[in-house]
C-alpha cells in the first residue's frame, strides 16, 4: 500500500486550469439582518480534496458549511455541486452529509440504529443495511458498541460514531464541523491521522470547519483562511505558512514577527526595507513594488539569536536586548527588544542551540536571518 | 460539636418530608380507609364504629372486628357506581388526549420561540392561575351558554340559525377539562421540548429524513418524558373532576367527582363515600405504579 504522503503529493488539481470544481461557491453573500456573515465569496473545491475553512469564531466558516448542507440559504450568489446548482434543494435531498460538531447523535437509538438511520431514509433493502452498518462499524473500530447507547459512550467513541453516520450514506461531500473540537489533544491529533486514512480509503471530498490552525495544516489539502465573512487566502498549508498573502494570514497561522518600513532601495533582485526606528531589512522579494507601506514577515524559527554580531554581511543583522526566555522543550523562544521598543521573536530548537553560547535575561544579543527568510507583504 | 449539629440537620432535612408524607397524606389515608370499614350511624359522627381508647384495650379491639368490606361489595354490585367509575376514566383519556393534541404545538412553538420571547409566552401560558379556578369555570358558563357570547357571535356571524345547546352536555365538559389543565399539559411538555438539541433535527434531515418524519422519529420520541408527565398532571386530576362537570355539565353527567359528592353531602353516607373514594385512589394508582416500574426496567436496561 502507497504512504498517504505520496498520494497527496502528486494531488493538486487547483493547479489544473482544466479541472473543473467540484464544489463552487459563485458570489455568495448571507446576511442574517444588519449582520453579513459571508461576504460575495467565491471558492472552489476540488473532487476528492480534503479541505479545511480555518478562522476564528464568527467569520463566517460554519455559515459557509451549513450552507452548502442546506440549513441555510445564500442571499444571493449560488452554489454548485457536481455542476448542479443546490439553490431551493432541502438538506434532505442534497448528495451532502454533515458531522456536527456536538455530534447530534440520536440519544434514543443504539450505535447501530443512528448509523442506520441515513440508510433508512433512502429505503435501504434491510440486508445490505446490516452490511453496510457492519462495514461502517469496523471502518471506525467499534464492532463491540453496536448495541450501546451514544450515553454509554466516551467523547472519542462518539466522535467516531458520528463519523461513522455521517460517510454510512457515501454521500458526494462530507462536511465536518469543528470534528475534533471536543476532544483532548492527544485523541485530537490521533484522530487527525485516522480522519486522512478514512478520506483517501472512502475516496470522499470533505470539507472541514475548524478554528485550529494546527488541525487545518496537519489534516488539509488547502486551507481557506476565512475573516469577517472573507476569504484572506487559499492556499496548500506549506504556501500558507512560508508566502502568507496578507499581514492577517501572517498572523494569524502560527507566529510571526511584523517589521514596517517602505521601499528604500533595490538591489540583487531585491529589495531594501527602512523602518522607522532605522533598521535596513534586506528581503529577496521584488514584487513587491511603490511608495506605499511595506511590510516584513519573518517567522521567529528563522531568526537565529547569538551573542557576537555575525561576520556575513549578506545576512540580515539586529541588535537587542533579551528580554523573555521561554523553554518549551522541544524548543526556546527568545523575546528580544530592539532599541525601538520593538519586540522581536526568535525560537530556536533545543536539538540545534548551542551550549557553548548561553544566552540570558538582559543580555545584549543578536538577531541574524537571510534575506530569503521572510516575505514582503503590501497589506 | 459543629459536626453532630450538621448530621442533626441532614437528618432532619430528609426526615421532614416523609413527615409531611405521614402527616398530610397517609395519616388522612389510613382514617379514610377506616370510615370505608365502617357503617352509616345516625350520630356525630355519621357512622360507626368509632376507636376510643378511653374504654380500655378490650372495646378497642372490639370495635375493630365490627369493620367490614361490606361498602366495597356494595359499589361492586350497583352498576352506578361502575358506570361513573368508567365515564370518568373514558372523559379523563378523551381529556387528556384533546389537551395533548391541543399543547404539543404550543409547547413546540414556546420551545423554539426566540429566547428574549419565551418568558412571555410562558407567562401567558401561567396566567390564568391568578385567577380562581372557580370563577374561571363560571366564566366558560356565560361564554357557552345557549345567549351566552359564543352562541351570539355565532348568530352574528350567520354560522347557525338557532342558539347551539353546550352547556350541560359532555362536550361542556371536555372544553372546561381541556381548557383548565391545559398548562399542566404545556408546561412539562415546554421543559422537556426547551432542553432537545435541534441540532438532532437537522442531523436527521441531513440524513434524509423530512421535517415530518424528523418529528415522528427524532422529537417525539425524545419529548416523551414530557408526554408522560402531562398526560398524568392532566389525567390524574380529570377523572376525580367534580366542579367542571357539575358546573357546565349539568344534572344528567355521571362522574365518579359528582358522585362521590352525592354520598358525603346529599346522603350523608360517609362509610360509602370513603369507599368510593378509596377505589378511586387504587383505580388511579395501581397502573400509574405498574407504570413506573416498566420505566425503571426500561432504565436500567439501558445502563
Amino acid at each position: 500500500m502507497k504512504s498517504l504522503g505520496s498520494i497527496r503529493r502528486s494531488f493538486a488539481p487547483w493547479a489544473d486550469p482544466n479541472a473543473k470544481p467540484f464544489i463552487a461557491f459563485e458570489n455568495v453573500t448571507k446576511r442574517f439582518g444588519d449582520f453579513t456573515a459571508v461576504d460575495n465569496l467565491t471558492l472552489h473545491v476540488y473532487e476528492r480534496e480534503f479541505f479545511a475553512l480555518l478562522g476564528a469564531s464568527g467569520c463566517g466558516k460554519s455559515t459557509l458549511l451549513r450552507m452548502l448542507a442546506g440549513f441555510e440559504e445564500p442571499s444571493s450568489g449560488r452554489i454548485l455541486l457536481d455542476g448542479q446548482d443546490l439553490a431551493g434543494i432541502p438538506p434532505y435531498r442534497r448528495p451532502v452529509n454533515m458531522m456536527f460538531q456536538s455530534y447530534a447523535l440520536f440519544p434514543h437509538m443504539t450505535v447501530e440504529k443512528n448509523i442506520a438511520f441515513g440508510l433508512k431514509q433512502d429505503g435501504m433493502p434491510r440486508a445490505e443495511i446490516e452490511k453496510r452498518v457492519a462495514e461502517m462499524l469496523k471502518l471506525v473500530k467499534l464492532e463491540q458498541f453496536a448495541r450501546r447507547k451514544p450515553h454509554q459512550l466516551s467523547g472519542g467513541q462518539r466522535q467516531r460514531v458520528a463519523l461513522a453516520r455521517s460517510v454510512a450514506k457515501r454521500p458526494k461531500v462530507l462536511l465536518l464541523d469543528e470534528p475534533l473540537g471536543a476532544l483532548d489533544k492527544k485523541l485530537r491529533e490521533e484522530t487527525q491521522f485516522e480522519l486522512m486514512d478514512l478520506q483517501q480509503q472512502l475516496g470522499l471530498t470533505f470539507m472541514v470547519v475548524t478554528h485550529d490552525q494546527e488541525e487545518a495544516m496537519t489534516m488539509a489539502d488547502r486551507i481557506a483562511i476565512m475573516d469577517k465573512g472573507e476569504v484572506m487566502q487559499v492556499a496548500t498549508p506549506a504556501e500558507v505558512y512560508e508566502a502568507p498573502a496578507s499581514r492577517f494570514v501572517a498572523d494569524f497561522v502560527g507566529s510571526v514577527n511584523i517589521f514596517e518600513g517602505r521601499i528604500a532601495g533595490r538591489a540583487d533582485g531585491g529589495v531594501e526595507i527602512a523602518t522607522p526606528d532605522g533598521i535596513t531589512i534586506r528581503a529577496d522579494d521584488s514584487s513587491a513594488a511603490g511608495e506605499g507601506t511595506v511590510w516584513y514577515a519573518v517567522r521567529p524559527e528563522k531568526i537565529r539569536i547569538s551573542s557576537q554580531k555575525p561576520d556575513n554581511p549578506a545576512l540580515n543583522a539586529i541588535e537587542g536586548e533579551v528580554w523573555d526566555i521561554g523553554y518549551l522543550g522541544d524548543m526556546t523562544v527568545y523575546n528580544v527588544k530592539l532599541a525601538g521598543g520593538q519586540v522581536v521573536r526568535s525560537s530556536e530548537l533545543n536539538s540545534q542551540r548551542t551550549t557553548h553560547d548561553p544566552i540570558t535575561w538582559n543580555d545584549r544579543a543578536w538577531l541574524t536571518f537571510p534575506a530569503d527568510a521572510g516575505v514582503v507583504l503590501t497589506r | 460539636m459543629n459536626r453532630l449539629a450538621a448530621a442533626i440537620a441532614s437528618r432532619a432535612a430528609i426526615i421532614v418530608p416523609y413527615l409531611w408524607l405521614l402527616v398530610f397524606f397517609l395519616v388522612p389515608f389510613l382514617i379514610v380507609f377506616k370510615i370505608s370499614l365502617s357503617f352509616t350511624a345516625i350520630s356525630m359522627p355519621p357512622y360507626t364504629p368509632t376507636f376510643d381508647l378511653s374504654e380500655g384495650w378490650a372495646a378497642f379491639t372490639e370495635s375493630l372486628s365490627e369493620l367490614s368490606f361490606e361498602n366495597y361489595l356494595w359499589l361492586r354490585d350497583d352498576a352506578l357506581y361502575f358506570n361513573a367509575y368508567l365515564t370518568s376514566v373514558g372523559i379523563a383519556a378523551v381529556s387528556t388526549f384533546l389537551a395533548l393534541l391541543i399543547g404539543y404545538p404550543m409547547a413546540y412553538a414556546m420551545a423554539r420561540a426566540p429566547d428574549s420571547l419565551r418568558p412571555l409566552l410562558l407567562m401567558l401560558v401561567i396566567l390564568p392561575f391568578w385567577t380562581s379556578f372557580l370563577i374561571r369555570v363560571y366564566a366558560w358558563i356565560g361564554i357557552l351558554k345557549p345567549e351566552g357570547l359564543l352562541n351570539q357571535f355565532l348568530l352574528w356571524l350567520g354560522i347557525i340559525d338557532a342558539p347551539l345547546i353546550i352547556t350541560g352536555t359532555y362536550a361542556a365538559i371536555y372544553i372546561g377539562i381541556v381548557y383548565s389543565y391545559l398548562p399542566f399539559m404545556v408546561l412539562p411538555l415546554y421543559a422537556t421540548l426547551e432542553k432537545m438539541d435541534f441540532s438532532l433535527i437537522e442531523a436527521a434531515q441531513d440524513l434524509g429524513s423530512t421535517p415530518a418524519g424528523a418529528f415522528w422519529k427524532i422529537t417525539v420520541p425524545l419529548s416523551v418524558p414530557g408526554i408522560v408527565a402531562g398526560c398524568m398532571l392532566v389525567f390524574i386530576p380529570a377523572v376525580g373532576e367534580f366542579v367542571i362537570p357539575d358546573l357546565l355539565g349539568g344534572s344528567q353527567t355521571l362522574m365518579i367527582g359528582k358522585t362521590l359528592w352525592n354520598e358525603f353531602f346529599a346522603n350523608r353516607d360517609w362509610p360509602v363515600a370513603s369507599a368510593v373514594a378509596i377505589v378511586l385512589l387504587l383505580v388511579l394508582v395501581v397502573p400509574i405504579m405498574f407504570f413506573q416500574q416498566a420505566q425503571a426496567k426500561a432504565q436500567e436496561r439501558d445502563r
